[in-house]
């Protein structure tokens, strides 16, 4: 066992020395092989971040809902749709519910006020999500006003502040009482911003969806399966046409790689006659090339990954975030909640170190099997 | 402790170029001695000692060591049996560029899986005995046609093999290198180490580290 340690150690010590001798060109290969694993883990992470958010996004919202048109822009659902919309079979909760856009000219920028579900808020407070937390310095218990657009002022206390679950979600959140966001809004008695229902059997859902719509013909169902269907295409298409880019510079890389790893120099190929003669195996000769190729392809991976991590998670992804946000105006900023997929990454460790492996070991085979007395020719 | 029996050996054999470099040799080495192998440029000299030194196989006849017919063993025996038994200076030296003469001298002992230390210390032991101590980590690249040949010798004998194999040792020294190398050679004979050399240059032939010579022609043995 420590002998066959010692070797392995031996066989690195002396794949270390040759990489460091052929400097120029181990170093070019090892930084486009990088920037490689880089882009593609830019790309990989990204979307499946934002897969992830949407995730999130969809799973808090409802099986349907519905909204009601005038003119064919969205209104507010007047009294009385609630319990009409009761008498439909199969339609198992509905909510009304309350929210509403507000424009924050101090930080330009929009929020989403909205009454939870429950009830929770008091009066009198607020739960923000955490970009206001930023953008306005806000923390527990601190005061805010806010200038509702009648004109008049409206001042708050901070309940807390929303985790950071997803901010694509949450980011510009602020949760208050039903009573609060009727006086700011001036919103009239009885109505509601949209109604939110779910279905007893999902089968259901499309069924339920056409008997809404007949009962109320001014309103629309939105299904949370469409919207969903919506989201995937929407990123498929993204993904789809950054990995149509990428192509191109996978083919690059790999004609690089195969030339650089399999065309064998006349120097390589005497360094090996030589190592033969001297009384390496073949299996000698193949492992030190195997580390040679091992140690270049997991720097260029590590490296490229981490980077590719520090460049979504931590930057923002500066470099394709044109290409792949496409609501990137409505957000002033947003960070992705670090998400990382185990198969992803092993997709892209093995498309990426695989091929080089394999790159480095065709020749090496083809010349460490020649015979070694061709040394005594040289 | 090396036979050869009726060795033949072909180049491209079955083809239009067909050429028998060894048309059968039949030799007896002795152990701990010196012998040299002399004859005219392609008369096989440097086909006999790829063949006692198990780097390639005869075409026909029996190579043995020890007894042992060694001729028909698969490459990963002869491999080993080199390892273990010879040590090779090449004409061209052959040594590594980009390494230092110490990297170069522990080269062969890299799959024996020996400990790094002892490996070192005795990689220092040859060249301090060879009187290269002080150029052990130059690029052997710099050194000069001695050195390099002295790094040579020390790489071929780290591995303490009982055979040591030289081919032309002399062919790219001048006068007073070549007396040093055969005064090296002398050292070898008294430790009691079998070698096998082939020369051209009567200096080595001629001299008294030479315990027989056996010359050669056509690819056949010839009495003087
Ligand atoms: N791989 C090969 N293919 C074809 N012919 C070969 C091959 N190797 C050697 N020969 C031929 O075999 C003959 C013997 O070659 P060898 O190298 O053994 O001669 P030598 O006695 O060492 O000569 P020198 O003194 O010039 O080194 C030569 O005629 C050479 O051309
Ligand atoms: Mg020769």
């Amino acid at each position: 066992m420590t002998v066959w340690f010692e070797k392995q150690r031996h066989l690195i010590d002396f794949t270390l020395a040759s990489l460091i001798r052929r400097k120029g060109r181990n170093l070019g290969l090892l930084f486009v092989y990088t920037l490689l694993v880089f882009v593609l883990a830019s790309v990989m992470l990204y979307t499946h971040a934002l897969r992830h958010e949407a995730a999130v996004i969809l799973e808090g919202s409802p099986e349907v809902l519905l909204q009601r048109l005038v003119a064919g822009r969205h209104d507010l659902i007047p009294p009385g749709y609630i319990e009409r919309i009761g008498t439909v079979r199969g339609v198992q909760q509905i909510r009304g519910r309350l929210w509403g856009y507000y424009y924050d000219s101090v930080v330009k920028a929009n929020y989403t006020f909205m009454v939870p579900e429950d009830g929770s808020v008091a009066k009198g407070t607020l739960v923000v999500g955490p970009a206001l937390e930023r953008e306005r310095g806000l923390a527990r218990d601190n005061g805010i006003s806010f200038r509702a657009y009648s004109g008049q002022l409206f001042s708050f206390t901070v309940a807390a502040v929303l985790p950071q679950a997803s901010e694509l979600a949450s980011a510009d959140l602020i949760l208050m009482n039903e009573g609060d966001f009727r006086a700011f809004f001036a919103y009239p008695a009885g109505h509601y911003t949209d109604v939110a229902l779910s279905v007893a059997n999902p089968k259901e859902v499309r069924n339920v969806a056409n008997k809404l719509a007949n009962l109320l013909p001014d309103s629309r169902p939105i299904l949370r399966e469409e919207v969903q269907r919506t989201y995937a295409s929407v990123f498929d298409w993204r993904e789809g046409i950054m990995l149509a880019l990428l192509s191109a510079a996978i083919l690059a890389f790999s004609i690089l790689a195969w030339e650089k790893a399999s065309g064998l120099s006349a120097d390589e190929k005497r360094e090996i006659g030589i190592l033969k003669a001297i009384g390496w195996e073949t299996g000698d000769v193949i492992r030190m090339k195997l580390w040679e190729g091992g140690l270049i392809s997991l720097t260029a991976f590590l490296v490229g990954f981490v980077a590719a991590y520090l460049h979504v998670f931590r930057a923002g992804s500066p470099l394709f975030e044109p290409v792949l946000k496409g609501w990137a105006v409505l957000y002033p900023r947003f960070d992705l909640v670090p998400v990382i997929d185990g198969l992803q990454v092993a997709t892209l460790f093995f498309f990426t170190v695989f091929p080089y492996m394999a790159a480095v070991l065709v020749p090496i085979w083809r010349a460490a099997v020649t015979d070694p007395d061709a040394v005594m020719r040289a | 402790m090396i036979e050869l029996r009726d060795v033949k050996k072909a180049f491209n054999q079955g083809q239009h170029n067909e050429y028998w470099a060894l048309s059968g040799i039949s030799l007896t080495i002795e152990a701990r001695r010196v012998t040299a192998l002399r004859g005219p440029s392609g008369s096989g000299k440097t086909t006999l000692l790829t063949l006692i030194g198990c780097l390639a196989r005869p075409t026909s006849g029996r190579v043995s060591l020890h007894g042992r017919d060694i001729s028909g063993l698969p490459e990963r025996f002869l491999t080993e049996i080199r390892r273990k038994t010879f040590g090779f200076v090449f004409q061209q030296f052959n040594l590594i560029k980009g390494l230092s003469a110490m990297e170069n001298v522990m080269l062969p002992a890299y799959p024996t899986g020996r400990p790094h230390r002892e490996l070192k210390q005795r990689a220092e032991a040859l060249l301090d005995r060879l009187r290269l101590a002080h150029r052990r980590d130059a690029r052997v690249e710099w050194l000069s046609g001695g050195e390099q040949q002295r790094v040579a010798i020390a790489r071929a004998l780290i591995n303490d093999p009982e055979v040591l194999i030289a081919d032309e040792p002399t062919a790219n020294l001048d006068t007073a290198l070549a007396k040093e190398f055969m005064a090296i050679l002398e050292s070898f004979g008294e430790e009691g180490r079998t070698v096998i050399l082939t020369s051209h240059d009567p200096l080595v032939v001629e001299s008294a580290a030479v315990n027989r010579v056996v010359d050669m022609r056509d690819g056949l043995i010839v009495e003087p």
